[in-house]
């Protein structure tokens, strides 16, 4: 078992399965196919994104760098939030960045979504965790991968 | 109650406390919270009341947002000011689309899209003309002035209002623009502190000749992401004065560097606000150094993958005009267009094309005898949104072909540079 400690955004406590994107995680482009759809689950869309293209991420935790793309991010993780279709858990290895704070803080006071956010995790984290492992994250933002 | 991290006046607790209403408090509980996540000191007002948005379609997933809008219009809360908002995504009397994609865009995609700008009006949108991602042209007039505080959202709007005009603004999420324009409030930190305004990139720009703005900013944007970057050099190609030329040069110039990285501010030695003002005492003393020749534009314009199904194939639809076109760069291809027919013997632009502008700058467009002129080439013009339109399963068998690279970076539209979208126009080879 490794452990890592970031800074909760959104604290929750969550045990389940890691998808793990690399690279920046195009916001609209993940999420855009399976919201317009009203689908019940996130086949992540985003053609350009092989680490994490077409697998299911809701319920799971994202592990990704940042968020990256259209300014309306934020919005769109409003909306999965809204939908109960979310990754159960972000997982940031840097610094969030504004368009997925922007995003987090809306769904958790505009629609009392209980998704977990967590930054700063660091290089290591996102360099170790593998898409399939099963991560334990706590309330203090520690996040254990089994 | 929310418990702050940063400091607020009384005002701004009486606020967060609901003293004006649930959904002001909720609001600023949002903008509060949000600038905590940033270590923000503080808010600061808004010293330019007219916002701008991003999100002007109304597209029918993003119901959260429908929702939040009735309830500030049923609570009758509006903007400071009056402000505009990024393109519609539809215009079918100049963009023609067949009966499939008019179904798929009015009733499935953008189904919402007249509840929504019913709901902006009351909310506080300029008026039925406010819809262009160019709001800070001088014939729309949303200008804030330098040093002015911001609360916009739109990416290539709000690089040029940071770098250009000298204002302050952080690169906003949708919903977080509109809050900020409501509340009178950003949270200080970013783009809106001295610190965060300065650079971490020195770009050292060696050409030999003025390098084509999209895929200069391109190339900038992919290397700095979201850092500052400092240019030297440019000023030797572009002047040293922020006329009109300069002016639509460094909005494509800037969106490119928004789009194709993360880029909210630039600096270019002897020509931006700053730059002027201050000189290289922008530049941090780690910065790091990329220098830009003809070898590395070149390297950058030949790195971009083609999406289309059919490569071997020449485009069948062409969009100029994202960002929306200045009145001068509508004029300047007017001209190129006309001469360059007249040149070839052709009477028409070999494939369907259409241009896109802000609606106050196709009013006054309109008014000129060049207006008539395009229109006879076969050329249409719209202020539709490309990125809105292309936005969709069907539009995606196209072959579209543009000069933006934003349109490219989010859409499968093939990037070709000014000159070589003018001679396939006019029917001359492309290179």
């Amino acid at each position: 078992m490794k452990e890592f400690k970031g800074r909760v955004i959104a604290p929750g406590y969550f045990k389940g399965e890691a998808v793990v994107s690399r690279q920046g995680v195009n916001t609209l482009a993940t999420f855009q196919k399976s919201a317009l759809k009203n689908a019940e689950e996130v086949l992540v869309s985003d053609q350009n994104n092989p680490d994490i293209y077409e697998k299911n991420i809701t319920g799971k935790a994202l592990c990704l760098p940042i968020t990256i793309g259209s300014t309306t991010g934020g919005l769109v993780i409003q909306t999965v939030c809204s939908m109960g279709i979310n990754p159960a858990c972000f997982l940031f290895s840097e610094h969030i960045d504004s368009l997925a704070a922007s995003g987090i803080v809306l769904a958790r006071i505009w629609e009392d979504s209980n998704v977990i956010a967590i930054d700063m995790l660091g290089k290591e984290f996102l360099e170790t965790v593998q898409t399939g492992d099963i991560l334990e994250v706590k309330e203090d933002g520690t996040v254990a991968i089994l | 109650m929310y418990e702050p991290k940063m400091k607020l006046t009384a005002e701004q607790r009486d606020i967060l406390a609901g003293k004006q209403g649930e959904i002001k408090a909720k609001i600023m509980e949002t903008i509060v919270m949000f600038g905590d996540i940033f270590e923000a000191p503080r808010l600061v007002p808004v010293t330019h009341h007219d916002g701008h948005l991003v999100t002007s379609f109304g597209i029918g997933l993003l119901k959260p947002l429908f929702k939040t809008m009735d309830r500030l219009n049923e609570a009758d809360i509006k903007a400071l000011g009056k402000f505009t908002v990024d393109p519609r995504p539809l215009d079918f009397e100049n963009v023609k689309v067949n009966l499939l994609e008019r179904l798929v865009f009015s009733k499935i995609l953008y189904s919402q899209q007249k509840r929504y700008e019913e709901q902006l009006l009351k909310a506080g949108l300029r008026d039925e003309k406010a819809f262009t991602c160019a709001c800070y042209l001088d014939e729309v007039g949303n200008i804030p002035q330098y040093g002015d505080v911001l609360s916009w959202a739109e990416s290539s709007a709000v690089v040029y209002a940071n770098s250009v005009l000298g204002a302050r603004c952080n690169r906003n999420s949708g919903m977080l623009d509109l809050f900020g324009s409501i509340i009178g409030f950003v949270p200080e930190f970013g783009f809106i502190t001295d610190e965060g305004r300065k650079s971490s990139w020195k770009v050292i720009i060696k050409t030999t000749r003025t390098p084509e703005a999209q895929i200069l900013g391109s190339a900038i944007g992919m290397k700095v992401m979201e850092d500052v970057p400092y240019i030297i050099g440019l000023d030797k190609f572009i002047g040293t004065e922020l006329d009109e030329n300069t002016r639509g040069y460094l909005k494509d110039f800037g969106a490119a560097t928004a789009s194709n990285g993360a880029v909210g501010l630039y600096h270019i030695d002897n020509l931006t606000p700053e730059a002027k003002k201050l000189g290289h005492s922008l530049i941090k003393e780690d910065a790091k150094e990329y220098v830009i020749d003809d070898e590395e534009l070149e390297r950058v314009y030949h790195s971009y993958p083609i999406m289309w199904k059919k490569k071997e194939k020449e485009g069948n639809l062409v969009f100029i005009g994202c960002p929306h076109l200045t009145f001068k760069q509508i004029n300047d291809w007017t001209d190129k267009i006309v001469a360059g027919l007249k040149e070839t013997g052709r009477k028409k632009v070999k494939v369907r094309t259409i241009m896109t502008t802000a609606p106050d700058v196709l009013t006054k467009f309109k008014k000129t005898p060049k207006y008539e002129e395009l229109l006879s080439t076969g050329v249409k013009v719209s202020s539709i949104c490309p990125l809105m339109y292309t936005n969709n399963p069907l539009t995606k068998v196209r072959r579209i072909m543009t000069s933006s690279n934003k349109l490219r970076t989010y859409s499968i539209a093939r990037y070709y540079k000014d000159l070589e979208i003018l001679n396939y126009l006019v029917g001359k080879a492309v290179n």
